[in-house]
């Protein structure tokens, strides 16, 4: 704080926010630790303090488990085309809210936020009565269902739209004879991408995490997060088998620690502004 | 508007038909007559288009909305209300409210319902005043700056399956490391998965481990949003570095920090991951006597496994009810508030 009047700040802040990092990577690196050992290693006393070299065993162990790559192409897709559902239905809607005048539109945006509060996912058990009256349950387009729209999304887009699409603009483009839909795509989607960037970014994580849903809706296919539940299930025992565990969770985070590592920026920046504007 | 094709003009030559075929020679009139109307279907055209098009936009999110986050709610309401033959799947007898009154009365409900606010609460404050503490971190000239910020993210791309296996291995009751380090220090070594006041600390340890850094850089950014020469009036005011924060900093994040305990209740009093895979027992059910069960868990226990669905609607519903109130409670307050530092 005072830094901002006075200069850098000491060792004690660098100090502090280090042992927090550190404090903080402990459990993850614990995973990579426990789950590079064999079964008799993990469960030793003192445990092991640096990863072996059982990884790839353990890796291997778990592919025979639970069908790790299906599952994690499952996650894939269902993640996927939720993210540019939300990323697309968000941007048009959040364009109309930020930028275009029409009867209702506070109203409607009211609906918007306090839907924001709504707890939904309590709702499981008539969406659980709804997949199975269409036929639907056991396959990933009822995972994907319930978040091809967030009101989140949409609160999101328009308050980033608001000052990022000069009104001008768009009048200039109407001018020139633009229809609204020719006007939304070359004004408001160039000057949304970061913000459709980020948007993809959370949904794509939050859809990836998610392990309630999908453990209603599905039965034999599984997502990522059922297959590391099932893992769990087979590594129980007499005594606990945690590298066979540990090994799948870490193995289950690659993927986001690998997204972390490429775009790591852009979920702070969303974060902060998620904030300043919320 | 470099890809905009239409010639510059008033929106009337704008929107009049360009197609450049010559107009036949003789009744001119007749020829103006037919562009007139052209160029007055094309204006109705673009008035509709107008007029149609914010509706058009904005109805995906209301349509979807009301399939898969409106309607099962409402539904969820119906369904409370019935008693269900669970052999064919067939709505039973209208019962009114017995369901809720099963559910009110029901140890287990009632016992999943103080997990609940007991994990919450020892999630939420914990990690509200560390995630303030490491924003004011944070928020200093630091080098790497952007390497600080996305270090304190890190627990946050690891999904609470994967986060609770991992500490499940670490709060394990017999040879876990946190009760090996207890017995070497001399202590009692904590049943974990047993005692209930402990376990919700355990899983309140793993919702606080995923969620501080994410908070803490709301924070920041509020932070950051604080007006310098406030900083320096204090400073010239004799104010240390600690006193500006508790009077300057912290009054001027409230808002934020209202914000965050808002989305933490939403978030906290609906805890389902954690407690199911704590559980180390095969029927899953937050603990053999329901230790840490959470209102969550009971409806998913009662809702899908048991399939009583008139009863999981009803307690649907009072969690529903709870976390609305206590939302629109927290809401009245931050109005309250950012309307007090406004004026």
């Amino acid at each position: 704080m005072s830094a901002r009047t006075s200069g850098r700040p000491g060792f004690l802040v660098y100090g502090l926010l280090a042992a927090f990092v550190l404090g903080s990577a402990l459990p993850l690196y614990w995973s990579f630790v426990i789950g590079s050992h064999t079964k008799g290693e993990a469960n030793d006393f003192p445990p092991p303090l640096v990863p072996g070299g059982h990884f790839l065993e353990n890796a291997r162990r778990v592919i025979d488990s639970v069908d790790f790559w299906q599952a994690m192409l499952n996650s894939l897709i269902v993640s996927t085309a939720c993210g540019v559902a939300v990323v697309f239905f968000s941007t048009l809607a959040g364009y109309a809210f930020a930028k275009l005048t029409f009867r209702g539109s506070n109203l409607l945006m009211g609906f918007v936020v306090m839907t924001m509060a709504v707890p939904t996912q309590l709702a499981i058990v008539p969406l659980f009565i709804l997949m199975r009256d269409y036929g639907l349950l056991d396959t990933l387009a009822a995972v994907a269902l319930p978040t091809l729209v967030t009101a989140f999304g949409v609160f999101f887009m328009r308050q980033y739209l608001v000052d990022a699409v000069p009104t001008e603009l768009i009048e200039a483009a109407r001018m020139d004879g633009c229809t609204m839909l020719r006007t939304f795509w070359t004004v408001a989607v160039p000057a949304a991408r970061p913000a459709m960037a980020i948007l993809f970014l959370f949904t794509f994580m939050q859809v990836w995490t998610d392990y309630m849903w999908p453990l209603v809706a599905l039965q034999e296919t599984e997502t990522l997060q059922i297959a590391l539940d099932r893992l769990a299930l087979t590594g129980q025992g007499q005594t606990t088998d945690y590298a066979l565990v540990l090994a799948g969770a870490g193995m289950s985070t690659i993927p986001l620690l690998l997204l972390f590592v490429l775009a790591g920026r852009q979920l702070v920046t969303g974060i902060m502004q998620g904030a300043v504007k919320g | 508007m470099t890809n905009s094709t239409a010639p510059a003009g008033d929106a009337a030559t704008a929107t009049s038909p360009a197609d450049g075929r010559p107009e036949p020679p003789g009744d001119r009139r007749r020829a103006r007559a037919a562009g007139d109307r052209r160029l007055l279907r094309r204006q109705r055209r673009s008035r509709w288009d107008l007029k149609l098009s914010p509706y058009l936009y904005v109805s995906p999110f209301f349509v979807l909305f009301a399939l898969v986050g409106l309607y099962p709610l409402l539904y969820t309401g119906f369904l409370s209300l019935f008693d269900w033959n669970r052999a064919y799947y067939v709505r039973g007898e209208f019962i009114g409210l017995d369901n809720y009154r099963f559910v009110l009365t029901d140890p287990v409900f009632r016992k999943a319902l103080v997990n609940t606010f007991s994990i919450f609460l020892m999630s939420s404050v914990p990690q509200v005043v560390l995630a303030v503490a490491v924003a004011a971190l944070l928020d200093n000239r630091l080098r790497g700056r952007t390497f600080w910020r996305m270090s304190v993210l890190l627990p946050f791309v690891v999904a609470p399956t994967a986060a609770v296996l991992i500490f499940g291995s670490l709060f394990a009751d017999r040879y876990g490391m946190i009760n090996q380090l207890l017995t070497e220090v001399g202590l009692e070594p904590i049943r974990w998965h047993v005692d209930r006041w402990w376990s919700h600390l355990a899983i309140a340890g793993m919702v606080n481990w995923r969620w501080t850094g994410y908070n803490a850089l709301i924070f920041l950014a509020a932070m950051q949003a604080v007006p310098r020469d406030l900083y320096e009036a204090a400073s010239l005011d004799g104010a240390g570095r600690i006193r500006q924060f508790f009077s300057v900093t912290l009054p001027m994040i409230r808002p934020t920090m209202i914000f965050v305990i808002i989305t933490s209740t939403i978030g906290g009093l609906q805890i389902f991951t954690e407690p199911r895979l704590f559980d180390d027992t095969p029927n899953r059910e937050g603990g053999p006597d329901h230790q840490y069960m959470t209102s969550t868990l009971y409806i998913y226990v009662k809702g899908i496994e048991d399939q009583f669905y008139g009863r999981a609607s009803a307690a649907a519903w009072i969690l529903f009810l709870i976390i609305v109130g206590i939302a629109a409670l927290n809401f009245a307050i931050t109005r309250f508030l950012t309307r007090r530092s406004v004026s």
